[in-house]
């Protein structure tokens, strides 16, 4: 057999593993597999301008296929600027490989130029990961980490290559098994906690289900269906959930939690069954976890053990697969139907049509300012929602979670567990380089998408037509929100104001800019945005002191949601007065 | 929820001996806030195998978490929970006394020494050094007796533990059998 370098077997390894799509940075230690690469025209590089970007690219990509992302960067440096984004994606469990490149073997401990202990670094926030320290291991640690970045909860798996392994010559034999006797993640339900939940779901009179990303990573969006087509039961997902079920359907609630809409969190109140499944009762969520939820029975479907009875008590846990577990499930529940019936649950989504009814999403229309629920809800008819839509962290994230419909899985990419600023924009560019022809829509604000505005060049340069979408509200808005409710209205460091130009800036990237900044202008400017072929900015200037509602005051218990600004105390600075400050800074 | 009594546990983690597995203990039981009273590692039967005992206190709320987030761990092989069933555990210690603090010193410290089956592993004018292994109360009443004598310094090997009898496991494969008792 041949001898090939260290650098031709990794690449050889990743076609093992059919990838075809790497995000990546060059940089002095890994220049042999770049090397390698550029005579490799079966392996495409996406060359982000951060490395942060590469790994939300890497992210966007792999939300979007349900492949893993793979990404590559150098030592040192660009193996550091990976870190906030392998948290995210472990705290998100997306299925990432990230590749760093190492200084040689003998030289770590040393403090050589470029070197960071990226192992220790990155340990608390992988999946798992792995220093390569001879160059027979490389096959074998190549197929563990894109086994274990996949399977079982999917997250990522980082792999350190020192130089010397990527220069080294040896035989490529890539393994056929595994053999990881500590790793063997649990897919089949355990068949008698199944049929338990089956009756207590037969018999339940208020259930609910509250789904999350466990349902969209494990494809099981049509049992899902399946199962409320069946018993009727009302839907409520979590962030991370959207698009598990569809957003325009009469059964689905909502999102539920701090932003959550009425009937959803009067619903998970009020149930007396709630089917958890592919969730892990974020704080997000529950608000007070000792009133979260208080009358129902629980049953938790979750591939991750460590999710069960972590935060929140359960009376029927199922750890596996959650697609096995449903198809299970619903075999179950028809049997038990046809067999004893089901309890009518009639009453229970009349009352929830009810909650919907009495308090629905809403925001005050404006003739003039332009409110940015309305661009959201815009973009959403305008799309009819056939498009992959991003966002960053903070308002326009809730607004996009809340006014945009979603309508499949796989089509809505956010930083859910992590809260990532930054994370969109990249994540939206992995979804268009994994699909070139969709429409892909990036919803940020002026603040996040400063933390990755960087990538403008690469969408640019590589003609990736992503549409984004700016609402400058010239605050951080959320930070402001908290502010004004909770802080007397002292905004601390949270008026942006003199934002660049970003029309220009787009312009001079090399990105087509658009600007609204009146209320009649917001259609126009998306129509002539999303048919624009090619990478767009669009800025819409919104109104500054716009508020998410409903909210649930942190530490608050889900029903105490609050629907406006709670009385400011008197002694606080007026508003008017507030903004003369503001001015001030800006002029 | 859970008990909120905190006890001690005896937790046994059979892992892959391999580079950087003692820090991925560690370092969970750093990030997630949970106490180590002790933690002694040493390789097993199987050279490619390394065992440790960690000594943790917490609710069963907690230690049911802790034994889930080790098992989460790619490296873990098994992890038992010893408190659940009979089991021995010890600890050896060496303590360094001095013996001219008071003119008895010399004398009182080996018959210390002798009550409690300790070893006199070192000597010199000044000083003994006692080894004993023994369950904690049994350590720490030897150590309550040496203290007047003044102890320069003390070492402790941490516990380990092993099941009287046939354990049974907590492993990955039989790690939800809570469920079904659920």
């Amino acid at each position: 057999m041949v001898k090939m370098t260290g650098a031709e077997m990794l690449l050889e390894c990743l076609k093992k593993e059919r990838v075809s799509q790497i995000f990546g940075y060059p940089g002095g230690v890994v220049l042999p597999i770049f090397d390698a690469l550029y005579k490799e025209p079966s392996l495409s590089v996406v060359l982000t301008r951060h490395e942060q970007g590469a790994v939300h690219a890497a992210e966007g990509y792999a939300r979007t296929t349900g492949e893993v992302g793979v990404v590559l960067v150098t030592s040192g440096p660009g193996a550091t600027n990976t870190v906030t984004g392998l948290a995210d994606a472990n705290m998100d469990s997306i299925p990432l490989v990230v590749i760093t490149g190492q200084v040689p073997t003998k030289m770590i401990g040393n403090d050589a130029f470029q070197e960071a202990d990226i192992v220790g670094i990155s340990r608390s926030c992988t999946k798992h990961n792995y220093l390569v320290r001879d160059i027979s291991e490389l096959p074998r640690i190549m197929k563990e980490a894109f086994y274990i970045a996949r399977s079982g909860r999917p997250g990522p798996v980082l792999v350190d290559i020192p130089k010397d392994v990527i220069v080294d010559r040896a035989e490529f034999k890539y393994p056929e098994t595994l053999a990881l006797r500590g790793y063997n993640p649990t897919v089949h339900g355990n068949r008698w906690q199944i049929r338990k939940a089956a009756g207590l779901i037969a018999k339940a009179k208020k259930p609910v289900l509250y789904v999350g990303g466990g349902v969209i990573a494990s494809d099981s969006h049509a049992e899902l269906a399946e199962l409320v087509a069946l018993s009727k039961i009302p839907v409520t997902l979590t962030l991370m959930g959207l698009g598990a079920f569809p957003g325009d359907d009469p059964l689905f609630m909502g999102m539920l939690g701090m932003h959550g809409t009425y009937a959803a969190n009067m619903a998970v109140h009020h149930c007396d069954l709630l089917i958890a499944v592919g969730v892990r009762f974020d704080d997000r969520v529950t608000g007070k976890i000792a009133e979260f939820s208080p009358h129902s029975k629980v049953i938790h479907i979750d591939i991750d053990p460590t999710s069960i009875r972590k935060n929140f008590r359960v009376d029927v846990p199922v750890v596996g697969d959650a697609r096995l577990i449903l198809s299970d499930l619903l075999e179950d529940v028809r049997k038990i139907r046809d067999e004893d019936g089901f309890s009518d649950i009639g009453e229970w989504n009349d009352q929830i049509h009810g909650w919907k009814e009495e308090r629905p999403l809403t925001y005050r229309h404006d003739s003039e300012v332009i409110k940015p629920q309305f661009v959201i809800e815009k973009a959403f008819d305008l799309t009819g929602g056939d498009c992959i839509v991003s966002t960053d962290v903070g308002q326009h994230q809730m607004w996009t979670a809340q006014f945009f419909k979603f309508l499949r899985p796989r089509t809505w990419l956010t930083s859910g567990g992590l809260g990532t600023m930054g994370y969109g924009f990249p994540a939206a560019i992995g979804a268009q380089r994994a699909f070139p022809k969709r429409r892909v829509i990036a919803v940020t604000g002026e603040g996040s998408f400063m933390m990755n505005i960087q990538e403008m060049a690469t969408v640019a340069s590589l003609e990736i037509p992503v549409k984004i979408v700016v609402l400058n509200n010239k605050y951080l808005g959320m930070v402001r929100q908290w502010q004004e409710f909770f802080y007397g209205g002292r905004y601390s460091s949270s008026f942006v104001g003199q934002s660049p130009d970003f029309v220009k800036l787009a312009e001079a990237f090399g990105v087509a800019g658009l600007r609204a900044t009146r209320t009649d202008e917001v259609e126009k400017v998306l129509l002539k945005g999303l048919s624009t072929k090619g990478p767009v900015l669009m800025e819409f200037m919104v109104d500054p002191e716009e508020n998410v509602f409903p909210m649930v005051p942190a530490g608050g218990s889900n029903i105490d949601m609050i629907f406006e600004a709670p009385a400011r105390p008197s002694e606080k600075p007026s508003r008017s007065s507030k903004k003369e400050k503001d001015s001030v800074i800006t002029a | 929820m859970s008990a909120l009594s905190q006890k001690r546990h005896y937790i046994q983690v059979l892992v892959e001996n391999r580079f950087g597995v003692l820090s991925r203990v560690a370092g969970l039981f750093s990030a997630r806030g949970y106490n180590i009273e002790s933690l002694s590692v040493g390789a097993g039967q199987d050279p490619d195998v390394a065992q440790m005992t960690i000594v943790t206190v917490g609710d069963d709320h907690v230690v049911e978490q802790i034994t889930k987030q080790l098992n989460k761990l790619i490296d873990t092989i098994k992890v038992v929970d010893l408190s659940l069933t009979p089991f021995v555990c010890r600890e050896t210690v060496m303590v360094k006394v001095n013996t001219t603090t008071r003119p008895e010193d010399r004398q009182e410290a080996f018959r210390i020494a002798e009550i409690f089956r300790a070893h006199i592993v070192d000597t010199s004018p000044s000083t003994y050094t006692l080894m004993v292994t023994g369950e904690e109360e049994k350590i720490e009443a030897m150590i309550g007796l040496l203290r007047p004598l003044g102890i320069k310094e003390l070492v402790r090997s941490g516990t380990i533990a092993i099941a009287r009898e046939e354990v049974k496991p907590s492993s990955k494969t039989a790690r939800h059998e809570s469920e079904i008792t659920a």
